[in-house]
């Protein structure tokens, strides 16, 4: 009896952080983003668990600076150092916590069927290079700056690739996605978001450590990170 | 009733204006303008550091812009005004200023072409610097990357932006005027006090305006509302006021932002940390805490302090206030409002909760916030925003309840005032 008691009091002690700690200080973040950041039901709150860390970087500073806009994000962030930024984004992207099930949106099988073309082979004739040449072959991101694409809900995907046309959205010069995002068709964003937010996340999910081949395009996010 | 005294405000203006310009009284007491002596690396040296003090980047450098470029939107009751590239580019910046230019900006509120600048534009206090800190500071501003970035127009709403009113606000509220050194008081307290009347523009925050957006004392800082946070009252110990603390205490608050758990900065003076007072030399800061710690402690007002009967809460508002103190902030600043060193503040006898005005834990307890992050404390601990957990209606019972409890006895907030708060923007 004593050694449940014991124990039930220890896993409930285990869930908090010690106080002067990482966790502690991220607890700012881990309301929006979900608990450890692997995201809450809302959808548009995305997770952070595991994304490369160059990648998380990259949007704590964007916020900081101007380029992505979201005033909460920018509140937070626009006071803290570099170097604290990083340490932030090095805990996130350290973190292997399980992905939920996917939510599949109510689309066609057709509509599917043309987001898993763009996704995996894009489409010359639009001069759409695919999805995987950056995002990994198995689109779970690679380091260090590169994010994964499974794991966010298509209403965060459509909502980013929206902003990115509108011009609300932004990376460091040259902004390679801002170039494919204004070739790409409404329909078709809308059919590699879908398509994207149906896949399962696989157990071993780790972003690739390096690109199989040079992307075509050049993307300031990237080169920053290579500078290093 | 705020219309009725905003047409109150214009119609007093428009007569003063008809008055002023029946008189034309030449009101202006700026001495003649002195050419400018050649810059010495020294007073370039010497420039930077005041310019940093006096917080020129804050308002002249947009999030992510070039430094001091400008374009960062100042919102006000009057309208949006847009901070101006004081960068020394001749087509769209100070390139063309002389030092005596400048100093009318500083000291009297002229533009070059001779305009009168908004009081946005703390004039009001920089007219306390002296001539030789001004070319200075102009000499620093001559140095830096001169960047083409033309100005953007102020966003007003009427009469505010019909500029001619100025002269009248001039008239009623503004004395051109270098700081005079109190003969009472030794060197450092006159060096203190220079810099938080002048330079450091402490005032324009921390004191209340009125309705022409005038600071309303002279006496000193008796807190104000500016961008949508309370700038609490320096001279009062029950809100900022600093006169029980030591030199220390006060340095290191300024300095890093925070002092332990007992108190932190964030929204506005979180920025003014980071981007000023933790680069501001120890000698100019023991300076300003000397004379902070020598305000004479003035009580608020008695109908804004808290009510004079502890108030009491009924007892099912408690209870709900209670629970939900229990699930979401008991874990860190513990059952009784105790804090927890060194990441949560104690809630018990905390100033920012028990201030009379309920903006600040307000504002906490929806967006949270970090302190800035500084040389002293790089990696500051943050609240968690609540915001999107929480309605208004269980923002305002959580907070009476921490108002009300272990001794605190603060006048209630009502579901209204957090809706009020919910939809200004951040800073």
């Amino acid at each position: 009896m004593f050694l449940v008691f014991g124990s039930a009091q220890a896993a409930d002690l285990s869930t908090e952080p010690p106080l002067d700690s990482i966790q502690q200080r991220v607890k700012p973040c881990t309301t929006c983003h979900g608990n450890e950041g692997r995201a809450t039901r809302e959808g548009y709150y995305p997770r952070i668990a595991g994304k490369p860390a160059g990648y998380l970087f990259n949007q704590l500073t964007n916020f900081r600076d101007d380029r992505r806009h979201y005033s909460m994000m920018s509140y937070m962030a626009q006071l803290q150092t570099d170097d604290y930024l990083h340490e932030i984004a090095e805990y996130f992207g350290s973190l292997r916590v399980p992905y939920p099930p996917p939510h599949a949106p109510a689309v066609s099988t057709v509509v599917l069927d043309r987001g898993r073309q763009l996704v995996m082979q894009g489409d010359p004739t639009l001069k759409l290079p695919a999805c995987i040449s950056c995002h990994g072959r198995r689109l779970l991101g690679v380091a260090p700056a590169v994010p994964g694409l499974l794991g966010v809900s298509q209403d965060y995907l459509t909502a980013q690739l929206g902003a990115w046309r509108m011009g609300v959205r932004a990376a460091a010069a040259p902004d390679c996605m801002r170039e494919i995002v204004q070739r790409m068709r409404t329909e078709d964003l809308n059919a590699a978001t879908a398509w994207l937010a149906s896949q399962p996340v696989p157990d071993d999910a780790e972003p690739a450590p390096s690109f199989e081949a040079t992307p075509q395009l050049q993307c300031g996010s990237i080169l920053g990170h290579m500078a290093q | 009733m705020k219309k009725a005294l905003g047409f109150v405000g214009i119609l007093i203006v428009l007569i003063v204006l008809g008055v002023w310009w029946l008189s034309a009284p030449d009101r202006e007491t700026g001495e003649a303008p002195q050419p400018a002596t050649p810059a010495s690396a020294d007073a370039v040296t010497r420039g930077r550091e005041l310019v940093g003090l006096g917080g020129c980047q804050s308002c002249h450098t947009a999030r992510g812009g070039a430094l001091f470029a400008g374009g960062r939107p100042i919102p006000t009751p009057f309208g949006v005004f847009y901070a101006p590239n004081i960068t020394p580019d001749a087509a769209t910046g100070l390139g063309s200023w002389s030092a005596t230019d400048f100093w009318r900006a500083l000291h009297d509120g002229y533009s070059k072409k001779g305009g009168a600048l908004y009081p946005t534009f703390p004039y009001t206090n920089y007219t306390r610097i002296s001539r030789q800190d001004a070319e200075a500071m102009y000499a620093y501003l001559r140095t830096i990357q001169p960047v083409k970035q033309v100005n953007r127009h102020h966003e007003l709403k009427f009469p505010y932006d019909y500029r001619p009113l100025l002269l009248a606000w001039r008239w009623l509220f503004f004395r051109p005027g270098v700081y005079q050194s109190d003969p009472a008081h030794d060197t450092q307290w006159n060096r203190g006090a220079y810099l938080v009347q002048g330079l450091g523009h402490c005032s324009a925050c921390h004191e209340a305006r009125n309705a022409l957006g005038a600071t309303r004392s002279e006496a000193g800082p008796t807190g104000g509302l500016v961008l949508n946070w309370y700038a609490p009252s320096l001279v009062t110990p029950r809100e900022a006021g600093v006169q029980h603390w030591t030199d220390a205490e006060v340095m290191t608050l300024l300095k890093t932002g925070v002092l332990d758990t007992r108190a932190m900065t964030v929204g506005p003076m979180a920025e003014v940390v980071a981007e000023s007072l933790q680069h501001t030399p120890d000698d100019e800061l023991q300076a300003m805490a000397t004379y902070l710690r020598s305000l004479p402690a003035m009580e608020p007002p008695a109908q804004a302090t808290a009510t004079q009967t502890p108030y009491v809460l009924r007892p099912a508002e408690r209870a709900r206030g209670e629970e939900l103190y229990k699930k979401n902030c008991a874990n860190c600043h513990g059952d009784h409002g105790e804090g927890r060193d060194p990441a949560a503040p104690p809630l018990v006898n905390n100033r920012t909760i028990t201030m009379a005005s309920a903006v600040n834990p307000i504002r906490l307890v929806l967006f949270g916030g970090y302190p800035p992050g500084t040389a002293g404390n790089p990696r500051p601990f943050g609240m968690p925003p609540f915001s999107l957990t929480l309605d208004d209606e269980q923002i305002a019972e959580v907070l009476n309840y921490v108002r009300t409890s272990w001794g605190n006895s603060a006048h209630p907030v009502r579901g209204e005032e957090v809706s009020a708060n919910r939809g200004n923007p951040l800073w």
